[in-house]
């Protein structure tokens, strides 16, 4: 399997986790470690006075597993940066999910806010990696603006509904000069298998792990799903995006000089 | 000197940013410090002095997608 590279840096694994809603920290380890993952992610919230919690990164932290702090809760560009820099001072990495999903009914992100902070942060040094609209021209624009790699959607966030942007994730695909990472919405291993057969260059799974009668052992189901897509888009599936193509219903003459 | 950590009212007696963290049993390791919406890098918490009525968010690692 080809080396997926992001920034510079090389990732093995074309799986990437969310550390979120596992029901322990030690259920959460194991399943980074049966994951393979060398990606994962992590939120950020207020430390609570007098409170003594397990430090959730102790669970995270090992050797080859890039830390990928997000922005979750932000509303917008402004307080996106504001994040960012907290994640990059307490984290001590410059890697971030960029999320900015003001909406609280579908998360659904919001892409002029994600344009411009990605504009901003990228000019702040960090490595950004937006979470975004399954739609070609942003993602375009977002690696135009420096964006490390882009994720757009499979479907809303936690619903596990799969890839109901297909036609535009294969678009996407087609057209990225930067990795894609499909995000949200990946519910079960034929997703991700689906995902990375259209070739998208990983996954990034946390509900249907988390959640999962066995998160363990679905961790590792998605670790095959992952890499078994992978390996038949490498093979080299008859897919194409051709007849996608649009059919102009209007003039395109440039009327406008 | 009163000053608001993540919402809480706290009274205290420490003058920069470092003292107070340390007086409240927080983390040196894995935290971050905005006080009034802006970071305090971690270079600067000995020299940050506190004001009366200043509002400071302490943050840390969340579980998270």
């Amino acid at each position: 399997m080809e080396k997926l590279v992001i920034a510079g840096r090389e990732f093995s694994s074309r799986l990437f986790l969310g550390t979120g809603k596992f029901s322990s920290n030690e259920q959460m380890s194991a399943a980074i470690e049966a994951s393979g993952t060398e990606m994962v992610t992590v939120a950020m919230k207020r430390v609570e006075l007098g409170d003594a919690e397990d430090d959730l990164l102790a669970h995270v932290r090992r050797p080859g597993v890039q830390l990928l702090p997000n922005t979750s809760g932000v509303r917008d560009a402004e307080e996106a940066v504001l994040a960012a820099s907290l994640a990059r001072e307490a984290f001590g990495t410059e890697w971030l999910k960029l999320e900015i999903h003001p909406d609280p009914r579908y998360l659904l992100p919001d892409s002029v806010e994600t344009l411009k902070a990605t504009e901003r942060l990228v000019k702040m040094g960090f490595v950004v990696l937006p979470y975004c609209q399954a739609d070609p021209t942003l993602c375009k624009r977002l690696e135009e603006a420096g964006a490390a790699a882009v994720m757009p959607l499979g479907a809303p966030i936690g619903t596990n509904r799969g890839l109901r942007t297909r036609d535009f994730l294969q678009i996407i695909v087609e057209q990225a000069g930067v990795p894609v990472v499909v995000d949200a919405g990946i519910g079960a291993p034929s997703h991700a298998a689906e995902a990375m057969e259209l070739g998208a260059s990983a996954c990034l799974v946390n509900t249907a792990i988390a959640v999962a009668g066995q998160p363990v052992e679905m961790a590792r189901a998605f670790r095959m799903a992952v890499e078994s897509g992978r390996a038949a888009y490498e093979a080299g599936l008859p897919v194409s995006a051709a007849s996608m193509e649009a059919q102009a219903s209007s003039p395109l003459t440039d009327f406008l000089g | 000197m009163k000053v608001k950590v993540n919402q809480q009212e706290v009274e205290t007696a420490a003058t920069s940013l470092s003292e107070l963290l340390q007086s409240l049993g927080l983390p040196a390791k894995g935290v971050a410090v905005a006080a009034d919406g802006r970071l305090v890098p971690r270079a600067e918490w000995d020299r940050f002095g506190l004001a009366e009525g200043q509002t400071l968010v302490v943050v840390k690692a969340a579980c998270g997608g």
